[in-house]
């Protein structure tokens, strides 16, 4: 049971673990850094972003390097309809109590999944992996496909493209203001309304993104966003809400944690994930990179 | 000031334990459903209406009071009342233990950590076979001991359903009085202005976490009546009665009705069980129906429906007036 090989191997699964959610977890984190709101929908819009990959797949053929095509498109549409809720309604909330966005981003959540049930069905649907990805490298005995792989090198990859982003541009300036003191940013004649639609939007590319990759790997069935949502919960409260390498590490700790958790007993990763979300947070309530809100 | 004097849920009482003699056995059900879930949803309220503390996780003390009182009375073969004393209790430790943490957070975490706990309690009772029956949960829980009843005049010509209507709706009536005592004591006044303002109760002297886990063991443990209650309507416990769903479906209830009243989440959860029923008969879209409800509510009825009576009447008050 405890071979190096299989160790290894669980090792692997978690690390491709780790980085789906990170792609997920950490749109949900910059949402909550700028605009303060706990986004239940982000489940719904990775959801859709599986959806609309597989009809696009469907359209433009399966087994083709168009996949890259329904990908972009996926994440593109889920982004614009993140952008459009962001607008039309979800800022006339941020005025009220907590309780009221929370409770409206889980009212996206029941419409949009019975939206997808509605135009898609509830049978499981799935998408094939893209030809130039097929395959697997074998390393130390055990067979890490190459989506796999793609996937682990995708995560990092972005996680510093954000970081250079928010380091070195005058975005990336205008949200880390924007996550230090909103009022003050917006007194000082920053167009605050663009920023929030901006960064619900690219919260949303990200969480559409996840969802489109996923494809080749799990089945698309109803019910995948009440189920990642807790996931990217856990990650983000871990590593630090709004905080963007603390949900890398985040994720890094839960994925490890799900493939090895499956050593004590079956059953017992679930049990240890929400365990230590839950020590986190009565340890550290900002997590574990996350800086104490004021 | 004398509306308040009048004995509420006396009042109540009375007018819904006719409803087995004159409704049909569909309505007789509907009522069992919404009594009890109105328990649930007005422990939620004594934390958010009350004390102003907004739990993502209030189902793990109904989850915990179901299984509690299943365990006991389909495992152990114990009479009903002993695990329907069971429920409150054990529901109450947990919220006590949970709670000690929780209230030491504020807002977001607060809701993030209670969320947290209770899908901790939801993966043991998914998980742990040998107690909760996993996955597959408890089913045919065992209706209490209702024969007694057949002695009684007017009672013995009652189906199970109906007399365990009558069980429930007594067992929630004293839930209710007890917290209706609770809010308007000098112990909810407390609670009350640490609502209003936290950092200025704690100026004056209140021991503010203290307070609120009282609170928070209190919401708990009627939470746990009303998911002992429940499991026997529900002929099963799951896990599901703690996943986070159900705390927001609570949520919903409690935010239909109203969370600035007393009655507000109890009219909720009727108005809401009853869309339901009436809903599902026409379309399995019940979620997306819901949910735009809930977003309708959210903007135009802050105050859920007990807000949106209130200030009618103050609006045809003023007028009257001028």
């Amino acid at each position: 049971m405890t071979e190096p090989t299989f160790l290894f191997g669980q090792f692997v699964s978690g690390l491709t673990t780790a980085m789906f959610l990170f792609l997920i977890a950490s749109g949900l984190s910059l949402i909550f850094g700028v605009l303060r709101v706990l986004n239940f929908a982000h489940g719904s819009f990775y959801m859709l972003g599986a959806y609309v990959a597989w009809q696009m797949v469907q359209w433009l053929g399966p087994r083709t390097e168009s996949f890259w095509l329904a990908v972009l498109v996926a994440a593109l549409a889920v982004a614009l309809l993140g952008a459009v809720i962001e607008r039309l309604l979800l800022r006339h909330l941020y005025r009220r109590e907590e309780l009221y966005q929370l409770l409206f981003t889980y009212a996206v959540v029941l419409v949009l999944g019975d939206l997808a049930k509605f135009t898609w069905g509830t049978q499981q649907l799935s998408v094939p992996r893209p030809p130039s990805l097929e395959g697997a490298l074998h390393l130390f005995g055990v067979q890490i496909p190459y989506y796999s792989l793609f996937i682990m090198v995708l995560g990092p990859l972005i996680a510093v493209a954000f970081s250079l982003v928010l380091s070195r541009t005058s975005a990336g300036r205008m949200i880390r203001a924007a996550a230090l003191d909103r009022e003050m940013l917006s007194a000082l004649g920053a167009n605050t309304n663009w920023l929030y639609a901006g960064m619900f939007a690219v919260g949303s590319f990200l969480a559409g993104l996840g969802g489109a990759l996923v494809t080749p790997v799990r089945a698309i069935v109803p019910g995948m966003d009440v189920e990642i949502i807790v996931e990217a919960f856990i990650v983000v409260v871990i590593g630090g809400l709004g905080s963007l390498w603390g949900t890398f590490l985040g994720a890094l700790i839960f994925g490890q944690v799900l493939a090895f958790g499956i050593l004590v007993f079956p059953g017992f990763s679930i049990f240890a994930a929400f365990a230590l979300m839950a020590a986190v947070l009565i340890l550290r309530p900002w997590g574990l990179l996350g800086k104490p809100l004021k | 000031m004398n509306a308040r004097r009048l004995p509420w849920v006396l009042i109540v009482f009375l007018l819904l334990v006719w409803i087995p003699w004159f409704g049909s056995r569909y309505y007789t059900f509907l009522a069992t459903d919404i009594v009890i879930l109105a328990l649930f949803a007005t422990s939620l309220n004594l934390l958010i209406g009350s004390t102003g503390l907004v739990s993502f996780g209030h189902a793990a003390y109904f989850g915990i009071g179901a299984y509690a009182c299943a365990i006991l009375t389909k495992t152990h073969g114990l009479p009903f009342i002993v695990g329907l004393a069971a429920a409150p209790v054990l529901a109450g430790a947990f919220a006590a233990f949970f709670g000690f943490f929780c209230v030491r957070l504020t807002r977001i975490y607060f809701a993030m950590l209670t969320l947290a706990f209770a899908q901790i309690v939801w993966a043991v009772c998914l998980k742990w076979n040998a107690m909760t029956g996993g996955e597959q949960g408890m089913p045919s829980v065992p209706y209490p001991n209702m024969d007694w009843m057949n002695a009684l005049p007017f009672l013995a010509g009652l189906r199970v359903g109906e007399k365990y209507y009558l069980v429930a709706l007594v067992v929630v009536a004293v839930c209710f009085a007890l917290l209706r005592m609770i809010v308007y004591s000098p112990f909810g006044r407390m609670l009350t202005v640490i609502r209003e303002n936290p950092e200025r109760a704690g100026f004056i002297g209140i021991n503010v976490r203290r307070y609120e886990l009282a609170a928070f063991v209190l919401a708990g443990a009627f939470a746990g009546v009303a998911g002992a209650l429940f499991g026997i309507f529900n002929r099963g416990v799951f896990p599901d009665f703690a996943y986070w769903s159900k705390s927001a479906e609570v949520l919903i209830m409690t935010l239909l009705g109203g969370m600035g009243s007393f009655w507000g989440p109890a009219v909720g959860t009727a108005a809401l069980l009853w869309l339901h029923q009436q809903i599902t008969a026409y379309t399995q879209f019940w979620p997306f129906i819901l949910g735009t409800i809930l977003i309708i509510l959210l903007f135009a009825f802050p105050g859920g429906i007990v807000g949106a009576i209130d200030a009618g009447l103050t609006r045809l008050r003023r007028r009257r007036r001028a």
